[in-house]
């Protein structure tokens, strides 16, 4: 029996010949990433080495990420006290992928590890964070643990008790209209598998849209398996992602193409035509609640947000330019827009990008995490909507459960911002 | 026998279990006042130690959804409650069993507040309403981590041997 793609990769990262569903392994770990929730890390990783006798030691420096994202700036004097506890950890461990607070090196995880070359195909990612599913994007094997879990992984470089997950093969055809692009697509598809539909399972992208489609949105794709509660989503390396490494990550190592053979077993497999798909919206209060626009059209949103892990890269705030430019933001309506990293923000500054924003009465901020988990900026008030770029829309998501969250694509968040309600960005002859 | 004093349904999400903002207290001993935060009226009675260890917390489908934050586990396990769902999310039953936080997989479970339940291995008999909900049991692997008493002293030991 063949193997799938994230068969093949554990298999090689467990040292064994190859590995079936439900077989339990204990894999090498290529990359292990933390943000601020290092300081929960550090703190187990620490009692572990307690009444051991033995110094705690990175099993490989090399091999660990830390990234400040989720707060930042700091806004309390608590998270600015846990991450100098995550800045002294990283110099006494000699960390070098540690990117701080900074306009140079700074930004999302979920965007400095691909943008940094620190991903590569074939590789096992671990994250203290459940969007780690981004990674899979470049071919990686790339999922979310706990931080107590991590611990583990920081002293021993393997993760313990990993499953062989099964794959549910995801084929995507047709070409997509106007304004309609990945987020739309993982928006639909959640809505089909539900939140749970593809727990414990891998979701493995294939077909002709997949195949044209950039890093970005394979980047889109991959980071939201985790709504439909996959361990992990994969798009096996291509031309693109070769393209993408080298052109843009600046990676010189060469790379490894690792592809599904033929006669892979699969869960289920999973088609969709994107041709006739619409823009898509997930309704309050969970991600699966997934409506075509056309259902609320008109809906009045006191804040849209442009941003996050999933949809504040270049190409997001390019179409979303595109839309405001000689525009205005709605009376009443704010726009927060967040670029998801520093490498980003000056490229939209260079493209003239931050300045339609601005012109348009957009607020543009620092790049992080931002309002997405309710924890920094822009929080709601009582009874307001948000309609928002980023990738959760549970209760209480962005800071506030007396509030409500909608999911949606760059060009509808856009759109929906001049009118201050939920409008089709194809309405209207744009 | 064992008291049910909170019951949920499908999909609970971490974001409910521990709100975000309340993400920047890490340390596990800290977390237990937040616990579902946004429940006013739950969260009080557990800030009041009016749950006793033991307690049964019932969950539908997906409990623990979307983040991985550990403190939803922690912020639980200050209260020693067995948590019994008809489906974890994978991440959220991961820390639940490095924490040693009681998890108990129960596809049929129904139950609400004030129900009484047997916990049994193979087996929820509720005591109210007389029906029998088969477990299905935690997998192997994990059993190691739970029966060395969390991951911290599992890989302690894993570190001494090696």
């Amino acid at each position: 029996m063949g193997m799938t793609v994230v068969q093949k990769i554990l298999a090689r990262a467990s040292g064994v010949p190859s590995v079936s569903v439900g077989d339990v392994v204990e894999p090498r770990v290529d990359l292990a990433m933390s943000h601020e929730n290092g300081a929960l890390v550090i703190n187990q990783f620490l009692e572990i080495y307690e009444g051991t006798g033995k110094t705690p030691q990175l099993w490989d420096p090399a091999r660990v990420a830390i990234v400040l994202d989720h707060r930042v700036p700091a806004e309390s004097p608590k998270t600015a006290t846990n991450q100098n506890r995550v800045r002294e950890f990283v110099a006494a461990h000699r960390i070098q992928r540690f990117h701080d607070i900074r306009g140079d090196v700074g930004g999302i995880c979920h965007q400095i590890l691909p943008e940094n070359g620190y991903v590569r195909p074939g590789a096992v990612v671990v994250g203290t964070d459940s969007h780690t599913t981004s990674h899979g994007a470049l071919g990686a094997f790339a999922f979310g643990i706990g931080a107590t879990e991590m611990a583990s992984v920081w002293a021993l470089g393997t993760v313990l008790n990993v499953e062989v997950p099964a794959t549910i093969k995801v084929v995507v055809k047709g070409r997509f209209k106007k304004h309609v692009g990945a987020k739309d697509l993982i928006l639909h598809l959640i809505g089909r598998l539900t939140a749970e539909g593809a727990n414990y399972k891998v979701l493995e992208f294939h077909g002709e849209t997949i195949k044209r489609m950039s890093t970005s949105g394979r980047l889109v794709l991959c980071n939201m398996a985790v709504e439909a509660g996959a361990t992990a989503g994969i798009v096996p390396a291509d031309a693109e992602t070769e393209r993408y490494l080298c052109e843009e990550a600046r990676v010189t190592a060469p790379l490894t193409r690792i592809t599904p053979d033929a006669d892979a077993e699969y869960d289920s497999v999973v088609e969709v035509n994107v041709g006739k798909l619409t823009s898509q919206i997930a309704c309050p209060h969970t991600v699966d609640n997934v409506k075509p626009i056309a259902e609320v059209v008109g809906r009045t949103v006191n804040q849209v947000v442009i941003g996050s892990c999933t949809n504040g890269r270049l190409d997001d705030l390019a179409v979303a330019a595109k839309i405001l430019k000689g525009k205005k933001v709605a009376a009443n309506t704010r726009m927060l827009i967040f670029p998801a990293s520093g490498k980003i923000f000056r490229d939209a500054l260079a493209k003239g990008y931050v300045a339609t924003f601005m012109d348009a009465g957009a607020v543009v901020m620092n790049s992080g995490c931002g309002p997405c988990l309710g924890v920094h900026e822009g929080a709601l008030g009582d009874g307001e909507v948000a309609l928002s770029t980023t990738n959760r829309n549970f209760k209480g998501r962005m800071g506030n459960p007396k509030s409500e969250v909608y999911l949606c694509s760059p060009a509808v968040a856009a759109a929906s911002a001049v009118t201050g309600a939920i409008t089709d960005p194809r309405a209207g002859g744009r | 026998m064992a008291t049910v004093v909170y019951a949920v349904g499908d999909d609970v999400s971490t974001d409910v279990i521990y709100p975000g903002r309340y993400m920047a207290t890490v340390l596990p001993a800290e977390t237990p006042q937040f616990a579902f935060a946004d429940d006013a009226a739950f969260n009080a009675r557990l800030t009041a130690k009016q749950v006793p260890p033991g307690s049964v917390i019932v969950g539908g489908k997906n409990f623990g959804c979307g983040s991985s934050r550990e403190q939803a586990a922690s912020c639980l396990r200050g209260y020693d409650p067995v948590i019994v769902a008809r489906g974890f999310a994978r991440i959220f039953i991961q820390n639940a069993i490095n924490l040693g936080l009681r998890v108990v997989i129960c596809p049929t479970i129904e139950a609400n507040e004030g129900d009484e339940l047997e916990i049994g291995a193979t087996e929820v008999v509720n005591r109210t309403t007389g029906r029998r909900h088969a477990v299905v049991p935690l997998p192997k692997a994990r059993q190691a981590v739970i029966d060395a008493g969390g991951l911290i002293p599992f890989t302690r030991r894993r570190i001494l041997a090696g």
